[in-house]
């Protein structure tokens, strides 16, 4: 380039100088960080900002339009004394029991559907719709299933002999925490179903041929074969369900507002009539964070399990 | 599998259970649509035997149709679902592209934390995003949810996204490489194009998840004018103790008809979608 005569330098100048640009565009390193900081600029803006201003909010006592006061752990400390914090703490038992049953009827579904027969696929489609169509809507149509006058339900159970009018389901306790559950198992359901259906189409045939020549019975190609191939999706779908039911909201927001008396409370929805209601914003942020060391631990366990499989 | 050996042992084995679940499954809708069509004299009286339809009406539908915003909020909730998933596509190729192509240092830390923040839920967010948003003078208007579905749509979209850009494989990009193509070239007219499956999985995946969000809805719009279907079916429709069951019914079934219809079009690539990050992941 150097020897060139003095009238081409004006023309290769700028063409050289885009070529360096073009170059060092193309290093992996800067192309990959220009590209992802769009996105990761808008995380951070409205993800990682809000969760650090939530953790410093929950310090503060700061009712809604007007300055916070920084306090300390004092919020803490009245969620300590709370009994309806307590209950809330204790009714997040539902997810154990909702988790439960979403896989063994998960399981049940996937291996009833793990054979040939007409019509599978819409079969599977039409299995799946609880949990595609929005959680509200068809919570509503719960909400009517369950009416203390006109539950559908409780026409069935006079007809087979329960004694009028029947349970009130949405009005007693305990119901209200069985519906919950009952209701969240149905949405779920279908997706550890439709999860596990596809990891059991990807056990190889000859294994269970040769589970069948050596003797075994179909339970023991389900405990010996069928089980251990299937246990890493069931542990990913599982923590996949914990921490979103867990953290629900919709549905009980929506089935009983956390009534009757507390009964059906959760984390979430105490969090909302605290901070939205109430309008104690500060207070409302900390009994929201007292679910981080929970779902941090089962964040971090199934980020870790991701990017091993 | 051992399939059936018999008849009987094949209702056994396979129609019982099936035919359970799909009852199960479907009963809500069954009992959701013919509610919308009973005439209110029907509906609260406990004479009539409920399981079936007596005289149908469509009287709720236009009640709702004509008395409730209903189709503004249909016409919100579609906007914002096809704002806020073309949002999180254009972000979400962002994110996945560098991570399943390229080698730099911190890509597995970005890994991890797109995987984390696409499992944290919203009720750990909402009280600070609500003072933002109300900082910002954002309340009450469909920007607000337009910006915060995405925080949950972006990861998710980059994650799935991720899954599928390494199953393309990787000769056309080192071809036109090779013929002298920028990286930014060979993204966008080679590697792409090939990827339309997976935007198609990411899409109804984040389409689904926008027509459902309900939270921030809630919070953020508070005016008739600007709210979604499952916001407004449950603030306007529930009215103190009051129920219309009948158009609370027939606002529910309308709301599901969309997401219904797009599943149905796309259900393997839905399918696909579910399963991609915990089967093969």
């Amino acid at each position: 380039m150097s020897v060139r005569s003095e009238p081409l330098v004006g023309a290769v100048r700028p063409a050289r100088r885009a070529a360096t640009l073009g170059a060092w565009l193309d290093r992996q390193s800067v192309f990959s960080w220009l590209m992802m900081a769009p996105p990761l600029l808008f995380l951070a803006a409205l993800v990682g900002y809000p969760f650090c201003y939530g953790i410093l909010l929950s310090l503060q006592d700061r009712p809604v339009a007007h300055p916070g006061t920084f306090v300390g752990l004092k919020n803490f400390a009245t969620n300590f004394n709370d009994p309806i914090f307590w209950r809330v703490a204790f009714n997040t038992f539902y997810t154990a029991v909702a988790t439960l049953l979403k896989m063994v009827g998960g399981l049940a579904l996937a291996l009833a559907m793990n054979q040939q027969f007409p019509l599978k696929n819409l079969v599977r489609a039409l299995l799946l719709l609880p949990f595609i169509v929005p959680t509200v809507l068809s919570t509503v149509a719960w909400m009517w299933i369950l009416d203390p006058a006109f539950s559908v339900l409780n026409w069935v159970l006079v007809l087979v002999g329960v004694p009028k009018p029947g349970p009130s389901w949405l009005g007693n306790p305990i119901l209200a925490m069985v519906s919950i559950i009952a209701i969240n198992t149905w949405r779920g359901l279908p997706f550890y179903g439709i999860t596990l259906l596809a990891g059991l189409q990807t056990v190889p045939p000859e294994l269970y041929e040769a589970a069948t020549i050596d003797g075994a019975s179909g339970w023991q190609r389900f405990r010996y074969v069928t089980l251990p191939l299937l246990q890493p999706i069931i542990l990913i779908v599982t923590l996949f369900s914990v921490i979103f039911t867990f953290a629900d909201f919709q549905l009980v927001y929506v089935l009983t507002h956390g009534g009757p008396q507390n009964a059906t409370q959760l984390f979430a929805t105490y969090a909302f009539d605290i901070a939205m209601g109430a309008g104690q914003l500060g207070l409302g942020a900390s009994i929201a964070l007292t679910m981080l060391p929970a779902l941090a631990l089962l964040i971090v366990a199934l980020t870790i399990y991701l990017r091993r499989g | 599998m051992v399939t059936g050996r018999g008849p009987i042992e094949r209702v056994v084995r396979l129609w019982l259970p099936v035919g359970f679940f799909l009852v199960l499954a479907l009963f809500p809708f069954y009992w959701m649509a013919i509610t919308s069509f009973k005439p209110n004299s029907e509906l609260y009286n406990r004479h009539v035997m409920p399981l079936v339809l007596h005289h149908p009406t469509l009287k709720h539908y236009i009640d709702l149709l004509t008395q409730t915003s209903f189709l503004t909020w249909t016409w919100n909730t579609m906007l914002v679902a096809v704002v806020s998933t073309a949002i999180s596509l254009v972000l979400g190729v962002m994110l996945a592209y560098p991570l399943a192509r390229m080698r730099f240092a911190g890509a597995g830390l970005i890994a991890m934390t797109v995987a984390a923040i696409y499992l944290v839920p919203q009720p750990l967010l909402f009280i600070p995003l609500a003072d933002l948003i109300n900082r910002l003078g954002l309340g009450n208007t469909l920007t607000a949810v337009i910006l915060t579905y995405p925080t949950m749509l972006v990861p998710f979209s980059a994650w799935l996204l991720l899954g599928y850009f390494k199953t393309v494989p990787m000769e056309l990009e080192e071809a036109a490489r090779i013929d002298g193509a920028s990286r930014l070239q060979t993204m966008r007219r080679i590697f792409l194009p090939l990827c339309t499956p997976g935007f198609i999985s990411a899409g109804i995946f984040a389409f689904t998840l926008s027509q459902n969000e309900f939270l921030y809805a809630l919070i953020f719009l508070t005016k008739t004018s600007v709210r979604t279907v499952p916001v407004g079916v449950i603030a306007e429709l529930i009215r103190g103790d009051v129920f219309y069951w009948g158009q609370l019914m027939a606002g529910a079934l309308l709301g599901s008809i969309p997401v219904a219809i797009i599943y149905s079009f796309f259900v393997e690539h839905y399918v696909a979608g579910l399963t991609a990050g915990s089967v093969k992941g």
